[in-house]
Order: C-alpha cells, then sequence, then structure tokens
C-alpha cells in the first residue's frame, strides 16, 4: 500500500517537473507545428488526386506512405524527449543531492525508480497518443485517409516509446545524464538504419544482410514496434501497388504486422531491463 | 463458552497485560545504534571502523577533519550508501528497512530540492512519502520556524543558498521525527541564521527527539550537544560527554598578601602555577562544584586579598586540535 503511493507520488512527481520545465509546453509547440504543416501537405495532396493527376489508389499509398513518415517525426521527438528526460530526473538528481533528501524518506529505491519510470511512460505515451491521433484525425479531414488499425498503431508507439525510455533509464542509472541520453538516441538511430538495412537486405535476397534487420530489432525492440505500427498506419493496398520487394526495401512501408511472439519479447525486453536498472539503481552509492 | 474454558482466558487476558508491562518498561531503543561500519571507495579506505550510539533525546556532535568520515557515516546511517561492514538500528528498527527512517528527519550537506517546486510543495511531498499525517498549519509551521514563512509559495529556483538551508531544515523537522540527522547545517548560513540553527536544536532536545549533528563549527558542537564523537581518518578518535572529554576545569585567581598557610591551602586544591599574581589551580575532576567557593572562603580565612576568580576551560578546539595531533604522531611513529 505504502510503495504504492510511494510510486504514484514520485510519478506524479515526474510528470509535474515535466510540465513546470516547460517540456511539455515545447513538445506542445513543436506537434502543432507539425500537424500544420502535415495539414497542409495533405491538402495539397488532395487537390492533386482531385485534380486527377493520381489515381484513387495512388492518392491511398501516398497518404499512407507520409502519414507513417509524420509519425516517424513524432516517434522521433517522443524518444528524444523521454531520453533526455531521463537522465536529468534520474542520475541528474543524483548527482545534484536532490535524491539524498528524498531517498532518505522511508521508501524503498525499486519504488522510487519505478515511480520515474511509470512518470516518463505515461508522458512519452501520453505525447505520441495524442499527437498521433491528432494527425490522424488531420488526415482523415484532409485527405479523407483512415488508417486500418489506429489503435493498435498508436498503442505501438507508446510501446516504442517505452521501450527506449527503459534503455535510457538503464542507462542513467550507470552513466551521466548527458552520456545516457546520447546514448539512448545513438542506439535508436542505429537500430532504425539496422532495419532499413536488413529490408533492403531481404529484398535483394540477401540472408547475410537482412539478418542485420532481424538481430538489431531483438537487440532493441524500438525498431520492431515502429515497423507493427507503421503497418496499422497503412493502406493494406498500398503494399499491393509496391510489391512485395520494393515494400521491403522502403522505409516508410512495413510488409509484415508483428506477431504476438515479438510482443512478448518485447514485453520481456522491457520488464528485463527495468530489473537491470533496479539493481544497478539499489547498488549504488549516493 | 465452556465453565472450563473461563480461567484460560483470564489467564490469557494477564498474560498479556504483564507482556506489555514488561515492553513498556524496557528502556527504548537508542535512537541511532550501529556497530563496526566500514567503507571503502577505491583505494580509499573512508570509513574504518565505526561504532556509535545516539540515545533517545540526546543531541550528539560529530567532529573531525575533512575526509574524516562523518558525511560516509551519516549516510550509511540512512541507507544512502551501503557499508562493506557493519551494522545499523534506526530507532529500534534495522536500517536496511525503510520503515526505520520513517521518524527520521535529514538535511544533507548537499542540500537541494525540486526547483521548480514551491517551498509548500516540498513540504507537502516529504510529508506524503513519510506516510505521516501532518496537518497544512503544521507544515505552515515549520516553514514560519526556519523564517520562510513569506516565501511559502515561492518556486525554489530563486532561493539563495541559505534559504535553501532553510527549507532543508523545515524538510527535516515536517514530518514528526524522533530522531534528526544534520550534516552541517550552517554551512550557508549568516550569523542570525546560525542562532536560529542552535535555538531550533535546543528546542528539539526539549521535545526529547535525538540530534545527530555533524559541524565543523566547534562552538556551535560545544554549546548545544550533550556528547560529541570525534572521527578521525575513519575510526572513532574519541567520544564522551564534554565534561569527559575536556577533562578538569581549572580556576586563575588574581591573590595578594598570600600567606605560607594560604599556599598550601592552594596547593592542595590541586597543582597550581604562578605568574606574578595570577595563580592557575587545577580543580579537582570529582568537583560537584563546591571546590571554588570553599577555597575562596578559605583562602579570605587565611588573610589572602582575593582580586580576581576566573574559571578557565580547555575548549573543545583545543581538545579536537590535541586529539587529531596526537594521532598524527602515533601514525609517524607506527610508521618509523
Amino acid at each position: 500500500m505504502t510503495t504504492a503511493r510511494t510510486v504514484l507520488t514520485i510519478a506524479a512527481l515526474t510528470l509535474r517537473e515535466a510540465s513546470r520545465r516547460r517540456v511539455m509546453l515545447a513538445l506542445g509547440v513543436l506537434t502543432v507545428a507539425l500537424l500544420a504543416l502535415s495539414g497542409w501537405g495533405f491538402s495539397r495532396l488532395a487537390a492533386e488526386s482531385g485534380g486527377s493527376a493520381l489515381t484513387s489508389g495512388e492518392a491511398r499509398l501516398t497518404a499512407s506512405i507520409v502519414l507513417n513518415l509524420v509519425m516517424f517525426g513524432f516517434s522521433l521527438i517522443a524518444a528524444l524527449g523521454t531520453a533526455f528526460l531521463a537522465g536529468p530526473t534520474l542520475s541528474g538528481e543524483t548527482e545534484s543531492g536532490i535524491a539524498l533528501a528524498v531517498l532518505a524518506r522511508p521508501i524503498r529505491r525499486s519504488a522510487f525508480l519505478l515511480g520515474k519510470w511509470l512518470g516518463l511512460a505515461a508522458f512519452g505515451s501520453g505525447f505520441v497518443v495524442l499527437a498521433g491521433l491528432a494527425q490522424i484525425l488531420v488526415v482523415r479531414a484532409t485527405a479523407d485517409y483512415w488508417p486500418p488499425e489506429p489503435a493498435a498503431a498508436l498503442a505501438l508507439l507508446a510501446a516504442q516509446t517505452t521501450v527506449l525510455l527503459t534503455l535510457a533509464v538503464l542507462l542513467s542509472t550507470t552513466i551521466s545524464p548527458m552520456a545516457s541520453g546520447v546514448v539512448a538516441v545513438g542506439l535508436f538511430c542505429m537500430t532504425w538504419v539496422a532495419g532499413v538495412v536488413g529490408g533492403v537486405g531481404e529484398s535483394l535476397g540477401n540472408e547475410a544482410v537482412a539478418r542485420i534487420g532481424t538481430v538489431s530489432r531483438m537487440l532493441l525492440p524500438t525498431d520492431g514496434l515502429w515497423r507493427g505500427a507503421m503497418h496499422a498506419f497503412q493502406d493494406p493496398s498500398a503494399l499491393l501497388q509496391f510489391g512485395d520487394e520494393g515494400g521491403q526495401a522502403f522505409p516508410f512501408l512495413s510488409v509484415v504486422p508483428l506477431t504476438a511472439t515479438y510482443l512478448a519479447w518485447a514485453a520481456a525486453w522491457v520488464a528485463m531491463v527495468w530489473g537491470l536498472a533496479a539493481a544497478s539503481f539499489l547498488r549504488k552509492d549516493l | 463458552m465452556s465453565v472450563a474454558e473461563k480461567p484460560t482466558a483470564v489467564g490469557d487476558d494477564a498474560a498479556r497485560r504483564a507482556a506489555a508491562d514488561l515492553v513498556a518498561g524496557l528502556p527504548s531503543a537508542p535512537a541511532v545504534w550501529c556497530s563496526g561500519l566500514r567503507k571503502r571507495y577505491g583505494r580509499q579506505q573512508a570509513v574504518a571502523d565505526v561504532s556509535l550510539e545516539v540515545g533517545r533525546g540526546e543531541i550528539v556532535g560529530l567532529l573531525g577533519p575533512n575526509g574524516a568520515g562523518k558525511t560516509s557515516v551519516i549516510k550509511m546511517l540512512l541507507g544512502l550508501v551501503h557499508p562493506d561492514e557493519g551494522e545499523v538500528m534506526l530507532l529500534g528498527q534495522p536500517g536496511t528497512d525503510p520503515a526505520a527512517r520513517a521518524r527520521v528527519g535529514y538535511l544533507p550537506e548537499l542540500f537541494r530540492y525540486q526547483p521548480w517546486l514551491s517551498a509548500t510543495e516540498v513540504l507537502a511531498l516529504h510529508v506524503r512519502l513519510a506516510g505521516i499525517a501532518v496537518t497544512a498549519k503544521d507544515q505552515r509551521d515549520c516553514l514560519t520556524l526556519v523564517g520562510l514563512a513569506e516565501r511559502a509559495g515561492d518556486r525554489l529556483g530563486g532561493f539563495s543558498k541559505g534559504m535553501q538551508q532553510r527549507l532543508g531544515l523545515a524538510v527535516a523537522l515536517v514530518a514528526g521525527p524522533e530522531l534528526v540527522v544534520l550534516d552541517e547545517p550552517t554551512s550557508a548560513l549568516d550569523p542570525l541564521g546560525r542562532a536560529d540553527v542552535r535555538d531550533i536544536v535546543l528546542a528539539l532536545k526539549a521535545r526529547g527527539v535525538a540530534v545527530l549533528l555533524n559541524s565543523h563549527l566547534i562552538g556551535e558542537v560545544e554549546r548545544v550537544c550533550d556528547r560529541v564523537v570525534i572521527l578521525d581518518r575513519g575510526r572513532v578518535a574519541a567520544s564522551g560527554t564534554l565534561p569527559e572529554l575536556l577533562g578538569q576545569r581549572e580556576l586563575r585567581l588574581q591573590l595578594t598578601d598570600l600567606s605560607a598557610q594560604a599556599r598550601a591551602r592552594l596547593a592542595a586544591t590541586g597543582k597550581a602555577e604562578q605568574e606574578g599574581e595570577w595563580f592557575t589551580v587545577a580543580l579537582p575532576v570529582d568537583d560537584i562544584g563546591t571546590a571554588v567557593p570553599d577555597l575562596v572562603a578559605d583562602l579570605v580565612a587565611l588573610g589572602a586579598r582575593v582580586h580576581a576568580v576566573e574559571p578557565g576551560r580547555i575548549s573543545l578546539e583545543e581538545r579536537l586540535l590535541g586529539i587529531l595531533r596526537e594521532g598524527a604522531v602515533a601514525r609517524s611513529g607506527e610508521e618509523r
């Protein structure tokens, strides 16, 4: 009971920090800018297809690709935001001494860490889900496109953000606040690139190159979850237009949906990495 | 219930009452008890072997040079640093259990609080984390006590160091503590602030709250502490009550017309030294407060003229320096 109260108190404190430090405001401004830009783009797209320069199939394909592209932008903002928030809020607090007075209270360190993680997860996931939902609505209003599985897609984006911030939490228990953000975002980008390289390998039938994507998706599940989200955002007919091989090589289309096994692996990965973070934080001398 | 069971039930009740009486009669566990604490950071042995105790309602000062391991000991007591060896008990509970810190207040040496919160919000946060019900009025009173009533709603980002340290003091005091650990509580305060802290510590003592005070300001420790523990190079170099540590007291007298009998009376009190008209006499250790008036009355009766009587005491500072120098000499002797 007291542990649950500690976790919720720390989670609420983390959200309050994000709001007071104007992180929410900054993200809000960026989101509105991106929404406005994409709204203008989609309305131009609709105007083109209205003038019959594009067939309806082509218009859906284009809308799918651009939607995935903009969603990638949002997931990148969420990933960068939480990764750079996790560093200062955890290792920054232990470095500056803010954690001393808090952890001298009758609370377990694991409850403190879980609260921080929960607050960051709520923040990151809340951001991608809200921004993503707004984007889907903008696309619907401007280009009359509605993705096949919007709820699953947004949930996968939230999961992707959670995976990255769990990694950032682990890093921030072991290295400095600045380094933890840089390393987490670096690994996120590397996995994405490895995924694209793997896709190219698959389309060329080169197994060794294809394996790069598979292995990186296992080591850090962000790219796998992102591909699942793209698959749920895009129009099923888009792949038919591209053909399977072309779709594999193209970074903003996904050929196959996620398997339940992969989702289970992602959940296990989060639990494992969180466990490592807790073990490292518990042993730390403040 | 059958008739046969009744006596047993009464017996149980009596046994329970007896047990409750027994527990009530036990002396309560000390506020702090630690034994054989050791901590090594890489090659540096920060704490070599520290055992100490702070009784309920007692004020204990922790003294020692920089790097003596004072802050490390405090952090080990509070579970912030894990000892390599040794045991800690706080208010009768093992220090490894976070619940032991429910009634412990702490002002860290490195006092920093969430700069995006207001002073009131910081106190509310700590009350919630302590899991103890404290009314909003009591929280406000706590801020008033440390002189921050007018800045209660302001964000900490604009606070000076001294104000942050005052807030840290309020945080340490807010959740009804039975033990307060203050690590350099006046490092950022002006003389007025230091006097405030002294008053607060004395008020805590009056309420039966135990205080462990780490301070560089020896005068501060000397004024408020019942007992002092001196650390040097990670070990307890000396500990005891102030009279025990400071040992004999002295008396300085300005005397003229001193007869031989009066001189003998002076020598009978303790070791005496003369410098012109001034005499310094060591007072007996077991003095119960009668030695000085008795001596003065006898000297006057023996015809001596008494111009001045001054109590002299070895200061804690002199004693501390003495202990640290002895330690250094002993170490250099061992090395040779």
